[in-house]
């Protein structure tokens, strides 16, 4: 018989291993704990900070004493670039080349990333740093700039006018954009068939259409040929052409994750489509939809060219959507900013960090959304 | 023992045809998909009314001006000169430029978050890049003129001053004269122009290629690892490779944003008709911020002929925007080797 013996006598690299396992015994038996993937060495760290210093130290000499620079962005330029080439010289003396490449590329990949960091957080800080002078009067919230000069003192007049212009605006275009969005991933996800694929990558294509060809197609149509005035109505549909796009891509995006058991239990309990539609897959993915919209919102919300073309500014109050022109947030910037006026930049970037703040918190709303778990009541 | 079955086998025997599954549908789902259809039908037929009515207006601009609308530079209806030419040309600058900082810039980003950062930080990270598609491009354009242009321009005439023999880098001006004197030669570029868009573009091309890469077949992952290769070596041999339709379609639909970017670029951008090459100098336009900053002072005339170059535009980022959206619906269906 050919079989092995079970007790056959181990092999050397069986005594090898077994003796070191011996001498460093294994810390927990039975505790599955995942191996630690990075090993940073003594080399690493050394290396990293060294070129880091040296390349500070070379460029101060260089840029600050020895050539006639100057320039804060210059001088970190010149240092992230001289640490590289630093970086990767100090490598190349104890490592292999391989190694210097992932040093070199792991070096890129960390500052690219902290640059985006950095200029996304100066946005949001510098921006309600400069709207603090503003936003610390209260009669900022509660007046409109009818009557206001624009060199009058930041106690007098405020944005009211143009924050209610902007929630009107954005409620009408979600009265139209919400309906149609979703409508138009359940035709994608749930219907399907060739004509949904072709419908899907239109929509993913309009995503990116120009604002201010949504503003000029409302123009070309509502206001030349039917006669609409400029008014909030005008500039909720063109915000609604804007928002339809990416509320039905993120529809779509959650309404695919419906699991497709959910469906078939429904089909199988003779349920029809549409109600297995409107009962399970839609409920199911409630969060979802909730944060497209939100997120819908706060791409419509910020929307400067649509409403210039469409609304007008005012300077008074006006909640009737259908006569008079009306004034919204990002239009009060930027006729602000137009004006040239120095002392409505305060203004300017009052009503900027209001915009802001709304788009903060229905992103922080539409995180909170996403977080809960689909499917739950 | 086999059985061979004594006659010939008869192919059509009652019942053993398969039962036809589908039982048609019913009149109440036959409305609901209708509805459906009809709904999504819609998103073409508004897609289609933009270019019909915007290109509507290009026959009376044409019969106006003639094929001078495409060729001449400058946009001045009083003295009945109207011209895309710069126009275009300054869009498709401004879009270079934006997408030459952004898609490396987004592309690290995307890189950071799937392969580098630690597990805490990437959902935050997400969160961040996901807000700052949301910020509105007004605020980026206030961010680049009040904080990033002043800072800007000393780098613009850094590289003017040593590099200006580099033609794009070339400055019609002293460069060497007081920085208060200079410093204004260098607002307004298109390079400025450029860089605040970048910021617009940079969420969008980073969220295409992080989802991407975030498919990435662990298996192929691991195998890269196994084989002893380093972080930067799995990235080049697997996740690169395999995302590369994200890449190509996530900066085609930067270079989409960027072409139409409005308001960002008419608050940077100092408005001049003129085909200049001269990247680092004041003065250009594009074609989003010459509609818009037309838009208030025309005649119905004039805004026909705006209309007419919104069309343009339309026709341009629509056509980079489809190939985009191809690209990347075809990535997403999967050119994935499963482990």
């Amino acid at each position: 018989m050919a079989t092995i013996p079970a007790s056959s006598p181990p092999s050397a690299v069986e005594i090898s291993r077994g003796s070191a396992r011996a001498r460093t015994p294994e810390p927990a038996v039975g505790v599955d704990r995942p191996r630690r993937v990075s090993t940073l060495t003594k080399d690493d760290v050394v290396a990293l900070v060294g070129s880091l210093a040296g390349a500070l130290g070379l460029v101060f000499v260089a840029y600050e004493r020895l050539l006639p620079f100057s320039g804060v962005v210059g001088f970190l330029l010149c240092w992230y670039v001289t640490f590289l080439v630093l970086y990767s010289a100090v490598s190349a003396l104890s490592q292999p080349r391989p190694v210097v490449w992932d040093r070199l590329a792991t070096a890129l990949i960390r500052g690219g990333a902290a640059l985006v960091v950095l200029a996304v957080g100066s946005t949001i800080v510098y921006t309600f740093a400069k709207g603090w002078d503003a936003d610390h009067h209260l009669n900022f919230f509660t007046r409109t700039m009818a009557g206001v000069v624009p060199t009058a003192p930041l106690n007098q007049g405020g944005v009211l006018h143009a924050i209610v212009g902007t929630l009107i605006e954005i409620g009408i275009a979600v009265l139209i954009a919400l309906p149609l969005g979703v409508g138009t991933a359940v035709f994608i996800s749930e219907v399907g068939g060739g004509f949904a694929r072709v419908v899907r990558t239109v929509a993913e294509a309009m995503t990116a259409l120009p604002d201010i060809l949504a503003g000029l197609f409302i123009y070309a149509t509502l206001i030349l040929r039917a006669h609409v005035p400029l008014s909030g109505f005008a500039a909720g549909m063109a915000l609604a052409v804007m928002m339809l796009p990416p509320i039905a891509r993120a529809s779509e995006v959650s309404l695919r994750v419906v699991p497709g058991g959910l469906r078939e239990a429904s089909l199988a309990l003779g349920a029809s489509h549409w109600r297995t539609v409107r009962l399970v897959v839609l409920p199911t993915a409630r969060s979802g939809l909730a944060t497209a919209l939100i997120l819908g919102i706060a791409r419509g919300i910020g929307e400067t060219a649509p409403v210039l073309i469409c609304s007008g500014a005012s300077t008074f109050f006006n909640d009737d959507p259908f006569h008079r022109v009306m004034n919204s947030l990002p239009l009060f910037i930027f006729s602000g900013f137009e004006s040239g006026e120095q002392l409505y930049a305060a203004r300017l970037w009052g009503a900027a960090s209001v915009l802001m703040a709304l788009v903060l918190i229905l992103f922080v709303v539409a995180r909170a959304l996403a977080r809960s778990r689909p499917g739950r009541p | 023992m086999s059985v061979v079955p004594a006659g010939p086998v008869t192919p059509a025997r009652d019942g053993d045809a398969p039962r036809r599954l589908s039982p048609g549908l019913l009149p109440s789902e036959r409305v609901f998909h209708g509805v459906a259809r009809s709904i999504g039908g819609l998103v073409l037929v508004i897609t289609g009314a933009i270019g019909l009515f915007l290109g509507l207006q290009l026959i009376p601009t044409l019969r106006t001006y003639g094929v001078r609308f495409f060729t001449s530079e400058a946009w001045l209806p009083d003295q009945n000169k109207v011209g895309v030419s710069s126009a275009l040309v300054g869009t498709f600058e401004v879009a270079t430029i934006a997408i030459l900082v952004s898609v490396p810039l987004a592309l690290l980003t995307a890189l950071y978050i799937s392969d580098y950062a630690p597990r805490w930080l990437r959902g935050p990270l997400v969160s961040l890049i996901d807000l700052m598609a949301a910020i509105p491009s007004i605020v980026y354009g206030l961010w680049g003129w009040y904080l990033f242009e002043p800072r800007a321009a000393e780098v613009s005439r850094w590289l003017s001053t040593y590099l200006g023999w580099f033609p794009p880098f070339h400055v019609d001006a002293d460069t060497h004269a007081a920085a208060p004197q200079i410093a204004p030669v260098y607002y307004g570029s298109i390079v400025i122009a450029g860089l605040v868009v970048s910021m617009m573009v940079v969420p969008i091309a980073c969220a295409v290629m992080r989802g991407v890469f975030a498919q990435t077949p662990a298996g192929e992952r691991e195998a890269a690892l196994a084989l002893g290769a380093t972080r930067w070596g799995v990235i080049r041999a697997v996740v690169m490779p395999f995302g590369r339709g994200g890449i190509i379609g996530g900066t085609m639909l930067g270079l989409g944003r960027a072409l139409g970017e409005t308001i960002g670029v008419l608050i940077i951008i100092d408005v001049h008709y003129n085909i200049s090459l001269h990247v680092l100098q004041s003065g250009a336009v594009t074609v989003a911020a010459l509609i818009a900053d037309m838009f208030d002072e025309s005649t119905p005339g004039q805004v026909s002929a705006l209309l007419a170059a919104g069309f343009v535009l339309f026709l341009i980022t629509m056509l980079v925007n489809l190939v985009a959206a191809t690209l990347i619906g075809r990535s997403r269906s999967g050119a994935a080797t499963e482990i």
